[in-house]
């Protein structure tokens, strides 16, 4: 690297820069509060574990995702933390050890080796929330209530939820008994829905004609939640009747419960949800070209850390959805500029002020251009030997009307 | 159901060239229609007779990169163009079957293969690489943007992977074809949330486009 392209960061590892970066620190805290109100307890996962820890039980593609490092105490090798759930499953099951329903959240940056998908970025901020120790459907309710309250508690709206069942999927494959290899394949033609090449495949390795027709129709049943009527009939032949009802059930409640939000049914999603067992949800919004949340039931994961335990949960990357929400500027507070002057009173103004809750920048040269370069909407200026805040660019204005309270009513 | 995206505008990604050619008339047949000649304009984006579903005319090998991006909903694209992208985010919905030809491996007439790394030119980078690895055999790419044929004649490549039509331009150039990677015709593919937040809208038109190559299929 010459020492002209220095200031270059990796593809797709991204800085946050004022004023986006207050406006992501301010949802963190909205975000975490509002789980708080559910009840769900804040977790802080270790940046880096065993790799053997990490990736127990997960796919190759978490594998892929993962920055490896030589840990020089143990000689171990250590995993950079890419997914903040399978830490938290280790925790449940291991660290924390509460028997009963425990719910937990949690807000850090992980990094990918590379980028997960084309929009997104290789240092997220995961924030996310998990619900273990019950496999009740109303636990995935919950979960789907708590991201979608969320995202509309952060201002985003015309949102599209779209659901659907691994469990669909499991039980039409498991009664043709393929091979692995075989099945790979056609976990990755289901994956993509390549159609055509999905048909050619079923017509050569599926003997079962029922089940070669069931899977090609499979990508078909997507759309408004009316798809899901009749196929308790077409699909009597196969063991997919508990999954299809946790569905249907869970779509009526939707349907009252969520009206704002678009539903879409979707039996044939199998992306993103490699560890998941059961249903799985992704959350979209009109102005982002993938999901902004996603989430899913994955009740086997804590069993590699030696106690499995049912589990549902979602995550999302603030980044993204700070991006996407309307504030920003606008919810940032005032700032106040500070003149450079020698002045007891007006340090003892800045302390109190400063204690009620104001922004105040000290200025080193007293000139309007610096306060402009700050940022700043006020100044505090001086009358009758007292310090007040007035508008920055009302110079001329009688200080009689400049007290703070003055200002919170008239500045607006 | 609200349908909350019903005000965004349905794009639709065309590759240029022979593939616009054949796939016009499939849209048309499907009730869409350019506003304006396609051919003979020098814009990119174009308005049709339906109300909020526009088309844009890009090279083929970016119609995935649209899609995939989700800028545009719906995207007509070759499949060896979608082998190579090896696009996550999209959907292959429908084989248009337009512009159909083979993904083959080609070589001088009577060339003999290297024992060792062999030299394949290709502007089929991934495909050449996931192919030669399937077959265990350890090959140096080289990348090159068309002229395919040149490559061996000048003994930059033992041999090249390249889309076979006709033959017609292997042989005039003294080389034959040899291995078949696969057949190749043009796709429908669809954004992933294009497809999920648009689906009210999105479904008519593929439901009208599969009908319109069932019938072409037919009159064929």
């Amino acid at each position: 690297m010459s020492q002209t392209d220095r200031w270059l960061l990796p593809d797709a590892i991204e800085e946050v820069q004022p004023p986006l970066a207050e406006h992501v620190e301010r949802l963190r805290r909205r975000s975490l509060d509002y789980f708080q109100r559910w009840g769900y307890e804040l977790v802080m996962p270790p940046q880096a574990e065993f790799l053997e820890s990490l990736l127990a039980g997960m796919a190759s593609d978490l594998d892929l995702l993962t920055c490896k490092v030589t840990d020089q105490s143990s000689g171990r090798l250590l995993g950079i933390s890419p997914d903040l759930t399978q830490q938290v499953a280790r925790m449940d099951a291991h660290s924390i050890g509460r028997e009963g329903v425990a719910r937990y959240c949690y807000c850090s940056p992980v990094l990918h080796a590379r980028k997960a998908s084309l929009l997104s970025s290789r240092n997220p901020l995961q924030l996310g929330a998990e619900l273990y120790g019950t496999a009740s459907g109303d636990a995935d309710l919950e979960i789907i209530c708590l991201m979608v309250g969320l995202a509309t508690d952060v201002g985003l709206d015309t949102l599209t939820l779209d659901v659907g069942h691994v469990g669909i999927y499991r039980g039409l494959v498991d009664r043709l008994q393929l091979a692995p290899a075989q099945r790979a394949e056609l976990f990755d033609l289901m994956r993509q829905r390549a159609l055509p090449e999905l048909q050619a495949w079923l017509e050569q390795e599926v003997d079962d004609e029922d089940a070669r027709g069931v899977l090609l129709a499979l990508p078909g049943w997507s759309g408004g939640p009316e798809v899901l009527a009749g196929l308790s009939d077409r699909l009597a032949r196969f063991d997919v009747a508990g999954p299809l009802a946790a569905l249907r059930s869970l779509v009526d409640t939707l349907q009252a419960r969520l009206p704002e939000v678009t539903l879409h049914i979707d039996l044939a999603e199998l992306r993103d949800y490699n560890y998941h067992t059961g249903l799985v949800f992704s959350l979209f919004h009109r102005e982002h070209g993938h999901a902004i949340a996603k989430g899913g039931r994955y009740d086997d994961t804590g069993a590699a850390y030696g106690r499995s335990r049912p589990a549902t949960g979602f995550s999302a990357d603030l980044k993204t959805l700070a991006k996407l929400t309307p504030e920003r500027r606008s919810a940032r507070p005032r700032r106040i500029y500070v003149p450079a002057r020698p002045d007891a009173t007006l340090q003892q103004t800045v302390r109190q002020l400063r204690a009620e809750g104001e922004v105040l920048i000290q200025g080193f040269e007293e000139v309007a251009a610096e306060a402009r370069t700050l940022d700043c909407t006020h100044r505090l200026a001086e009358h009758a030997g007292a310090w007040h805040i007035m508008p920055l660019d009302d110079a001329h204005s009688g200080l009689d009307s400049t007290t703070t309270e003055g200002l919170k009513t008239t500045d607006g | 159901m609200i349908d909350q995206a019903s005000g965004s505008p349905i794009t639709i990604a065309l590759s240029k060239g022979r593939i616009l050619k054949e796939t016009l008339p499939l849209l048309a047949q499907a009730g869409i229609e350019p506003a304006e000649n396609i051919h003979t304009s020098r814009k990119l984006i174009f308005e049709t007779n339906q109300p909020g579903v526009r088309l844009i005319v890009i090279r083929a090998t970016d119609v995935p990169t649209y899609v995939e991006y989700g800028v545009a909903d719906l995207g007509v694209s070759g499949k060896d163009v979608l082998m190579e992208h090896g696009a996550q985010e999209m959907y292959e919905l429908l084989d248009l079957n337009i512009a159909r030809c083979r993904l083959m491996t080609a070589a001088l007439k009577g060339h003999v293969m290297p024992e060792g790394r062999m030299r394949v030119a290709t502007k089929f980078v991934q495909v050449a690489r996931r192919y030669y690895a399937e077959k265990g055999r350890q090959v140096d790419i080289i990348k090159l943007y068309g002229g395919m044929e040149l490559a061996p004649i000048l003994d930059l490549a033992d041999c090249i992977v390249d889309i076979v039509d006709t033959g017609g331009t292997l042989r005039a150039n003294g080389l034959e074809p040899l291995d078949h990677i696969a057949d190749i015709s043009t796709r429908l593919v669809a954004s992933r949330a294009g497809y999920k937040t648009k689906a009210a809208r999105l479904q008519p038109i593929v439901d009208q486009l599969q009908r319109a190559v069932s019938q072409a299929g037919k009159a064929a």
